[in-house]
């Protein structure tokens, strides 16, 4: 298979197929864990206002009181690589373009440049998040190979995408092909790995913030 | 298989729901718990991060209700849980965790560690694994009707006592009085001021109120050990006394876990809501307050400051109830760094006063209360929870520390308006 082939085939079939996996793997993984229920609570709540499932969604990003001081490497480095992920993703021109062939949705983009800088503190906040767990303590004591191998899996797909948009190392086919193929290595492995958060926190949120607000505590 | 290892699955196997599965499968690594546990901050060991104090439930939990965990348990890859981890696990689960959910609190993906634990514990307990003090407690609660062995006689002992101090009477077994107060063993046999206390209130506020013979204790060491079942019937006997004796009203005592296992726990315990309402001491004293019930006198200048029992605040949502009742009797209250629902535990909740294998951790735990006592140096420490008094004392004693511990119905009985 030469350089083109492997971008035909990238952007063809490969897409197709691991579009298609991430669907299925994404519904079945909800279901299984979802589908498992839970009882209804028969004490009686209180009704404090800002106590719910709902506060918590979004108040659970905001570090509690004493948090930054004995962790804050691990929040700034957590927001930056998220953030920049998001908006690398849903802010780059040639990306809003491709959701617009396939959804016809289109929204405005960030400039160039300012993505490239958005791409850069991305990967400098994941190797932040990569140096954490090798050496604090407890995140390395936690560490298992899939929280190795989930790091690589996210940081490739920026990586690639930053050298395809600057033409750097590798020919730009080649780099694109790379690119594109670790997004979908990343796709398909997604509902089967803890990247499954990204949809599972949510719920996880709202769960606590409800059990808690029943309580009358805005958590 | 071991019969009581493949009991403790099936029990594991039970207890895990939507909401559990959702937190393991959220869960990123990112060991932020640790820092909002007291047992990882007082001794920097990892395995205390509470997250890792749940691996035998999520193995379970992939094991058994994940389509990958099933293929790997198949395939060979994924080892079967065993007796021996379970008896690993012990000291993570029991001895080093006292429910007091400031994990739950700072977990960005949102996960309700503690509510894990708990359930956890049921399958702990169901296999052996669980600390011989609090399984013996358990046991007498079921037996002799109190965790200390407390018999009704003792109470009866105290009443008169109590009578011929205070010149009021105390009532026992009342038909159809507002309130029926509950104790724990504690109150009567280390802090008898308790029911001084409340006798002395209720007078005050003129309101009715009584103690019941077949349900005056209050504790329930069957929700910390993990034993549904046990937990069940300890609640049932309340409840049953407090609808015979048709009262509107229950009052949990200055006890934090007593509070969770009846208000929180108990209606799904026995699996209906209760005829009555269930309300903690302090919130029963706050509506007095605000009824204009309840009037004090002579504040002192001393410097005081609160202790949050975790099951009362951050774990049963009486937070403001005893500040306002602090700013009744003093004029000179301080809050320490992280009050209400943020507050850190004393280090004996949920069991762990109670399990002798627990007390060497305790009092290194303790070192997180003694920093924010030692930041504020008040002059007297007030509480609202027997147990958190107890290992209070303990823990000062420990590391010298000269603060008198009181608990705050007494304080406020003792500065009651004289008629």
């Amino acid at each position: 298979m030469d350089a083109a082939q492997l971008f035909n085939w990238v952007r063809g079939s490969g897409l197709q197929l691991a579009v298609f996996i991430f669907l299925l793997g994404t519904v079945w993984r909800l279901i299984e864990i979802y589908g498992l229920g839970r009882k209804p609570d028969l004490a009686e709540p209180r009704h404090v206002p800002g106590a719910s499932g709902w506060h918590t969604l979004w108040h659970r990003s905001i570090p509690i009181p004493g948090m930054m001081q004995r962790a804050g490497l691990t929040y700034i480095a957590g927001y930056g690589f998220h953030i920049g992920l998001v908006a690398v993703v849903l802010l780059f021109a040639p990306h809003i373009r491709l959701i617009r062939e396939l959804t016809g949705l289109s929204w405005p983009a960030l400039p160039s440049p300012f993505v490239d800088l958005l791409a850069v503190m991305t990967l400098a906040a994941m190797l932040v998040v990569l140096a954490e767990r090798l050496h604090q303590p407890v995140k390395r004591f936690l560490s298992t190979f899939e929280d190795w191998f989930t790091w690589a899996l996210t940081f490739l797909p920026v990586l690639t995408g930053y050298l395809a948009a600057r033409h750097l190392l590798l020919p730009y086919t080649l780099t694109l092909s790379l690119h594109i193929l670790s997004v979908e290595l990343l796709l398909v492995l997604l509902p089967f790995t803890k990247l499954f958060h990204v949809f599972t926190i949510w719920p996880s949120r709202w769960f606590n913030g409800d059990a808690s607000g029943r309580k009358g505590v805005a958590v | 298989m071991s019969a009581s290892l493949s009991r403790a699955v099936n029990v594991l196997k039970e207890v895990i729901d939507a909401p559990i599965a959702s937190y393991f499968a959220s869960c990123v690594h990112c060991g932020l718990c640790a820092e909002a546990c007291l047992f990882y901050t007082e001794t920097g060991e990892p395995k205390y991060t509470p997250i890792h104090k749940l691996e035998p439930l999520r193995r379970v939990y992939l094991q058994e209700y994940t389509l990958i965990g099933r293929l790997l348990k198949w395939v060979g890859l994924s080892k079967p849980l065993s007796d021996a981890e379970l008896a690993q696990w012990q000291p993570l689960v029991y001895d080093s965790c006292t429910m007091c959910g400031r994990c739950s609190m700072v977990c960005p993906v949102g996960n309700d560690i503690v509510y894990m634990i708990r359930k956890l514990r049921e399958g702990m307990a169901i296999a052996g694994h669980a600390p011989a003090g609090v399984a013996a407690a358990t046991r007498r609660t079921i037996e002799i009707g109190s965790p200390m062995g407390v018999k009704l006689s003792a109470l009866k002992a105290q009443i008169g006592h109590i009578e011929a101090v205070t010149g009021l009477p105390v009532p026992l077994d009342q038909e159809g009085a507002e309130y029926m107060v509950l104790l724990s063993s504690m109150e009567i046999i280390n802090f008898p001021e308790y029911l001084s206390a409340i006798t002395r209130i209720m007078k005050q506020a003129g309101k009715t109120w009584t103690l019941c013979s077949t349900a005056f204790e209050a504790t329930n060491s069957g929700i910390q050990i993990g034993v549904s079942d046990l937990a069940r019937v300890i609640v049932l006997r309340i409840v049953e006394a407090a609808e015979r004796l048709k009262v509107q009203t229950v009052i949990s005592p200055e006890c934090g876990h007593a509070f969770t296992a009846l208000r929180w726990e108990g209606p799904n315990l026995i699996g209906r809501p209760y005829g009555f309402k269930v309300k903690h001491i302090l919130e029963v004293l706050d509506e007095l307050r605000a009824q204009g019930l309840l009037k004090t006198q002579g504040f002192g200048d001393k410097r005081l400051t609160f202790h949050d029992p975790c099951q009362l605040v951050r774990r049963g949502g009486v937070i403001e109830q005893p500040r306002n009742l602090m700013r009744m009797i003093s004029s000179n209250f301080v809050e320490t760094a992280d009050p209400g629902k943020y507050n850190w535990c004393c280090g004996g909740g949920g069991g762990v006063s109670a399990n002798d294998d627990a007390e060497a951790i305790r009092l290194i735990a303790f070192k997180r209360k003694k920093t924010q006592l030692d930041a504020v140096k008040p002059d007297q420490l007030v509480t609202a929870c027997a147990n958190c008094r107890i290992v209070l004392e303990e823990g000062l004693e420990h590391y010298q520390m000269n603060l008198p511990v009181v608990g705050l119905t007494e304080m406020i009985a003792d500065h009651l308006v004289s008629d």
